[in-house]
């Protein structure tokens, strides 16, 4: 069993007892603590289900490549799944459940999975639910998801807040380790901006575990002298929970900040994602040591051999009272030792190497340690934890030569260097056949934009796997960075460590060599899904020869550890299963994250009210006190209607409706684009720009204007004025302010460069409030000021001047068919110019109406709306407005797209009027059915509603529409088919449903 | 003019760093050949400063200039100036191509206050604001989150931050959540 040793543990205070919930049981750990050590700690060893057999799975790492321990944490808007115990830091408070079983942990249904598992082989998806085929949606799939699958989905809103931060160096550093801080050390030292980051909370990694002595003195010392020097450079950042997450183009760089995650739940950022661009990378992401691949290697109790060490020196946590340690280097021999010191049990090393190792191995054997060279472990007994191994010749094919009693298993299958940093923007790999992994090639680093590589890997990631070649290594080549980067590096030595004398390891990627299908079909890659060396060997044989077609076949190394423990002893056995060497099969692609980050740390800041930006006009505040129903405009919330003393929409609706053409009706148009465009050539540009004339527009004049891109399409349209001889004011709609302006300034840039334009964007300038109805007129002269009668201001002018004391520009436009003036006043002045409106004309029943309103109205005199009538497919000419293409000008943007054969095709639907014959409203979108089917045997349409409303004036539905041959076939009844089966008869009429001859707008 | 209030009328945050609304600003965009003679003495006769190289700007009491593109400047200047400073521009511009336009009510302006100014906008503007790169003098147009915005430093612990009059509840609401206490990056 495993347990908490009564001393040992340089991480932990045990003064400091801290409280925990585990699968609804109250747990004691020790400030320090990660969730890993602590639930050993409580000989909580089981400790989840894996994801396709259901087989019981502890803890088999002590850091962020451990694949079996993940918990869902936390409550309710706190709770996340799938984070691992081995990275969670202890707090007290800390809430924890175990996954991917069902009722318990303990007693777990699915695990008959388990005795079905040579039924289950790789790739059994594709093989097995093909028939019948409705099995798949009603039984197969159902079952496999309730049976598969890891944490559960959050339920509620994230309760939490994230934020990002920007930050910009010379050099990134990610990892602290030794070889991390003699590289920062190195670059701080010569002056340049050096961020170092740790994805742990302590600095130094793994040295001070193995007992490193560095300058003269445990490691521990030569690291808190290093971080004390670090910090007090003012040009280096450092940072621990802290990982780099990923490397990107062009020095661009993700930490991953866990900033309050060992702290209970507070409303401070939970992550802080940092942003980096550095000019130059290191990375000293270290090494992870591989599991051994044996029979029964997935029960718990089954460890690395460098973790087992981890929560004994760290953490004071024992995994087993005796414990065999197999091996293929000598590394492992430190755990035997480490145990030895506490007191423990070590029965036995196994050493696969037939020499066994060196120096460490006659410190064992010194120790009184049996060691057995030339062994394996043949298979490993227990369910829930092991019991006993049985230990082989590893030459041969897994004959039992004797049994041993252990509650734990320490192995180690040598090391493999963290690059996935280096493998992110393009470093490529070589094999390093004496240590049998993969390290960076230095000779082909990720290039940056100037051909040059910008990312350099230092210690065990370069696989320099001792202290001493660790600090060396980084040493030196933080040298050439800080040259690289133009600067001078001080003349000091890295640190020098002791001897760690090491026999060479020897590759073991099956144990025994000769494994028969028996053991190999009990023998795990990849703990979390699931893969055996057997599904990996069924996979070659079945074709599946790409390394990348095997990972996706078997599964091996997608779930959320990526593979960091099974990948290489993976792609070793599908090599040896191909014949073929392990460098010529290759690896699988490393992508970012290095690790899973957090969902909320990629949106930072930008959730709920901050979700998006809300553009508030400056009458927003109005409209919240006097009940608007808000509506999204681009980024514009518009009031659809105001409502007043508990009505609904539809009735605060066709109340403003009518209110606006019985008397008065305001609207708050500040939303609307409004471009300055000056300049001698702004006619000329103009007269491109829309498919009418401009340049002979006069000033105090106004005319609406169409806009079409290049390719003929109706783009936008306007009303525009001209404020002097070269000054024009181009009126947008509301989403295509931005959007117009960058179209004229890409104009103006790249294909008119030499014409003299310029242009701004003033639409917040102005507050623009239309004041509309027959009594529009008779409000402004009751507020007084400038002359607003029709033989000063005719329609279709504009003019500026005072009303009630408002500094105005009026423009006499309609876009209602009342008499309508459109007033724009300073923004800051907009609420006051609003208010003064409401008093002056409460005794003319003023209402404010919002789009919906505007939408009737509009629709009322057939007048087209940007995105309803239109939707990137029509052009000027199917709505009919031939009057506003001009025939005196040579060319306009979409003239020649125009002239196509698609757009002259006499059968594009044009734009009509419809008029139910039943007075019903006809659904939006709706499409007109014609005689007979297509090709797909579906039924023809001739037509299409693009606007459809009730119109509480004409009290009956009005709608318009695109239809064939529309304007030829006025009066013709054609037929909406309804989603109930029912259809509804429209009448096809002018679309000018109201005032046809325009006299009330010219009063 | 009495009448006239600025987005947020002044609203203020004390979080580890001080946000305010600064109320009303002058503003004028003015577009023009930079290097044109005519143009820069117009501007200095305004503002009382010169026109500033790429990406700096320059203050003098109430007024001050900013570079914003290779033909576009804003200058700065008490509210109730602006009209009168664009009617002065175009006075003195007369003849030359050339665009002047009161921006002040298209605008919200934000102090930001603490020794800890650099880092709060660090959280928000994808800026180097380490001192060596972002220094007095100069004037960035970015992004504050999702926001167009300008900033400059007014002094070594005060940012001024510039954004649209729509987006200031926005803007303001992102600044407050930066500099929330205990949320502290410690950096710069």
């Amino acid at each position: 069993m495993s347990t908490r040793l009564s001393r040992g543990g340089r991480l932990i205070d045990r003064s400091k007892s801290v409280g925990f919930d585990f699968n609804g049981r109250r747990l004691k750990g020790f400030a320090g603590d990660t969730l890993a050590s602590a639930l050993l700690g409580n000989d909580q060893m089981l400790v989840g289900r894996s994801f396709k057999y259901h087989r019981p799975r502890g803890i088999v790492a002590a850091g962020p490549e451990e694949p079996n321990a993940l918990m869902n944490l936390g409550k309710d808007g706190h709770f996340e799944p799938n984070a691992r115990a081995t990275t969670t830091e202890l707090f007290d408070g800390l809430t924890a459940t175990s996954q991917n079983h069902w009722p318990s942990l303990e007693m777990d249904v699915g695990v008959v999975n388990n005795y079905a598992a040579r039924f289950m082989p790789a790739g059994f998806y594709y093989k097995t639910f093909i028939h019948p085929r409705a099995a798949w949606k009603h039984l197969f799939e159902p079952f496999i998801r309730k049976a598969a699958g890891l944490g559960k989905a959050p339920k509620g809103r994230d309760a939490d807040t994230y934020e990002h931060f920007y930050l910009f160096a010379d050099l990134l550093i990610v990892g602290g380790g030794v070889a991390g801080l003699q590289a920062a050390k190195a670059a701080g030292e010569a002056g340049l901006s050096v961020v170092l980051l740790e994805q742990s909370a302590q600095w130094g990694g793994r040295a001070p575990v193995d007992g490193a002595v560095i300058d003269g003195a445990d490691a521990d010392v030569w690291i808190k002298d290093a971080v004390q020097a670090l910090e007090n450079m003012k040009n280096v950042t450092l940072r621990l929970r802290c990982m780099g997450a990923g490397v990107y183009d062009h020095g661009y760089a993700l930490g991953y900040e866990r900033v309050t995650d060992h702290l209970a739940p507070s409303t401070l950022p939970r992550h802080r994602l940092w942003r980096i661009r550095a000019k130059q990378i290191i990375t000293a992401t270290g090494a992870l040591e591989r599991p051994l691949s044996f029979a029964g290697n997935d029960i718990p109790g089954v460890m690395l051999a460098a973790s087992l060490r981890d929560y004994l020196v760290n953490y004071g946590v024992s995994a087993g009272d005796r414990t065999v340690v197999v091996t293929n280097n000598d590394d492992a021999y430190r755990t035997a030792l480490a145990l030895k010191e506490a007191g423990l049990e070590v029965p036995l090393i196994l050493d696969a190497r037939p020499a066994g190792g060196g120096a460490l191995m006659e410190a064992c054997i010194a120790q009184g340690i049996r060691v057995e060279t030339g062994k394996g472990i043949s298979s490993v007994k227990g369910g829930k934890r092991v019991e006993s191994v049985t230990i082989c010749a590893q030459a041969g094919e897994g004959a039992p030569l004797e049994e041993v009693k252990c509650d734990a298993v320490a192995m180690s299958g040598g090391w493999s260097p963290v690059v996935h940093l280096w493998s992110h923007c393009g470093g490529k790999l070589i094999w390093d056949d004496a240590q049998a992994h993969f390290k960076p090639d230095h000779a082909r680093p990720p290039l940056g934009a100037d051909g040059e590589g910008f990312v350099s890997v230092v210690g065990a990631a370069n696989g320099e796997l001792s202290t001493g070649d660790c600090l060396s290594d980084a040493h030196q080549r933080a040298q050439t960075v800080i040259k690289a980067l133009g600067a001078t590096p001080k003349r000091k030595a890295a640190a020098t460590a002791a001897e760690e004398p090491m026999a060479p390891m020897a590759a073991v990627w099956k144990m025994p060599q000769g494994a028969g299908y028996k053991l190999r079909s009990k023998t795990w890659l990849d703990y979390q899904n699931d893969v055996k060396v057997s599904d990996v060997q069924l996979a070659a044989q079945e074709g599946f020869e790409s390394v990348e077609h095997t990972k996706r076949y078997t599964t091996l190394g997608m779930a959320t550890d990526q593979g960091k423990l099974s990948n290489i002893n993976g792609l070793a056995i599908l090599a040896d299963s191909l014949n073929d060497e392990i460098p010529k099969v290759g690896t699988t692609t490393f992508r970012p994250p290095y690790h899973p980050i957090s969902m909320g740390s990629i949106a930072g800041e930008a959730s709920r009210e901050l979700f998006q930006p809300v553009d508030k006009t400056p009458l927003h505040g109005w409209g919240e006190d006097n009940g608007a129903e808000w509506e999204p405009v681009g980024h514009w919330r518009r009031a659809y209607c105001y409502k007043r003393n508990g009505e609904s929409t539809e009735e605060a609706v066709n109340r403003e409706v009518k209110a606006v053409r019985d008397s008065l009706g305001l609207l708050d148009a500040s939303t609307l684009g409004k471009i300055i465009v000056k300049g001698p050539d702004a006619g000329k540009f103009l007269d491109m720009m829309y498919t009418n004339m401009m340049s002979n527009l006069k000033p105090g004049k106004c005319r609406y204007g169409l806009m079409c891109s290049e390719n003929g399409f109706l783009s936008d349209d306007g009303v525009v004025a001209r404020l002097d001889a070269d000054t024009w004011l181009c009126h947008t709609t509301t989403g295509g302010a931005s959007r117009i302006h960058a179209h004229m300034e890409e104009w103006l840039q790249t294909e008119w460069w030499d014409w003299k334009v310029y242009t701004a964007n003033v639409t917040e300038q102005y507050a623009q409030i239309a004041v509309v109805g027959p009594n529009a007129r008779k409000v402004l002269e009751k507020l007084g000021g400038m002359d607003v009668s029709k033989e000063a201001l005719g329609f279709m002018e504009w003019a500026e001047g005072q009303i009630g004391g408002f500094d105005a520009r009026v423009f006499r436009i309609s876009f209602s068919g009342e008499l309508s003036y459109e007033i724009a006043v300073p923004a800051s002045q907009g609420r006051a110019f609003w208010d003064a409106l409401h008093t002056a004309g409460e005794e003319f029943n003023v209402t404010a109406y919002g789009t919906e309103c505007l939408h009737i109205l509009r629709a009322e005199k057939g007048f087209i709306m940007i995105g309803d009538e239109t939707d990137g497919t029509v052009i000027p000419q199917d709505l009919g407005l031939h009057w506003a293409l001009s025939k005196k000008k040579d060319d306009y943007l979409g003239k020649r797209a125009q002239q196509r054969d698609h757009m002259t095709d006499p059968r594009r639907w044009k734009l009509v009027g419809l008029e139910t014959v039943d007075g019903s409203v006809i659904p939006d979108g709706a499409y007109a059915v014609a005689e007979g089917t297509n090709e797909n045997g579906q039924r023809e349409t001739q037509g299409r509603v693009t606007s459809t409303y009730y119109s509480a004036n004409l009290e009956r539905g009005i709608a318009m529409g695109l239809v064939l041959n529309g304007p030829d076939r006025m009066g013709e009844v054609i037929s909406f088919p309804l989603l109930d089966g029912s259809d509804v008869k429209a009448k096809i009429v002018d679309p000018v449903f109201y005032d046809k001859d325009g006299e009330k707008q010219n009063v | 003019m009495s009448n006239a209030v600025s987005a947020l009328q002044g609203v203020s945050y004390d979080g580890y760093v001080k946000v305010t609304e600064q109320g009303l600003r002058g503003m004028i965009t003015l577009r023009g050949d930079l290097a044109s003679a005519k143009l820069k003495t117009a501007v200095s006769k305004l503002s009382g400063v010169k026109v500033p190289a790429v990406n700096a700007c320059a203050f003098k009491g109430a007024y001050g200039v900013a570079w914003m593109s290779p033909d576009e400047l804003l200058i700065l200047c008490p509210y109730d100036a602006a009209e009168a400073g664009v009617a002065q521009l175009s006075k003195a511009l007369k003849g030359q191509h050339f665009l002047a336009a009161n921006v002040s009510d298209a605008r919200a302006v934000f102090q930001i206050e603490g020794a800890q100014v650099r880092e709060v906008l660090a959280k928000l503007a994808p800026v180097d604001l380490s001192e060596g790169a972002f220094q007095l003098g100069q004037l960035r147009r970015t992004r504050i989150a999702q926001a167009p915005a300008a900033f400059w430093l007014k002094d070594a612990g005060t940012a001024e931050v510039i954004c649209f009059r729509s987006q200031a509840d926005y803007v303001f609401e992102l600044f407050k959540r930066a500099a929330m206490p205990g949320a502290e990056v410690g950096v710069f």
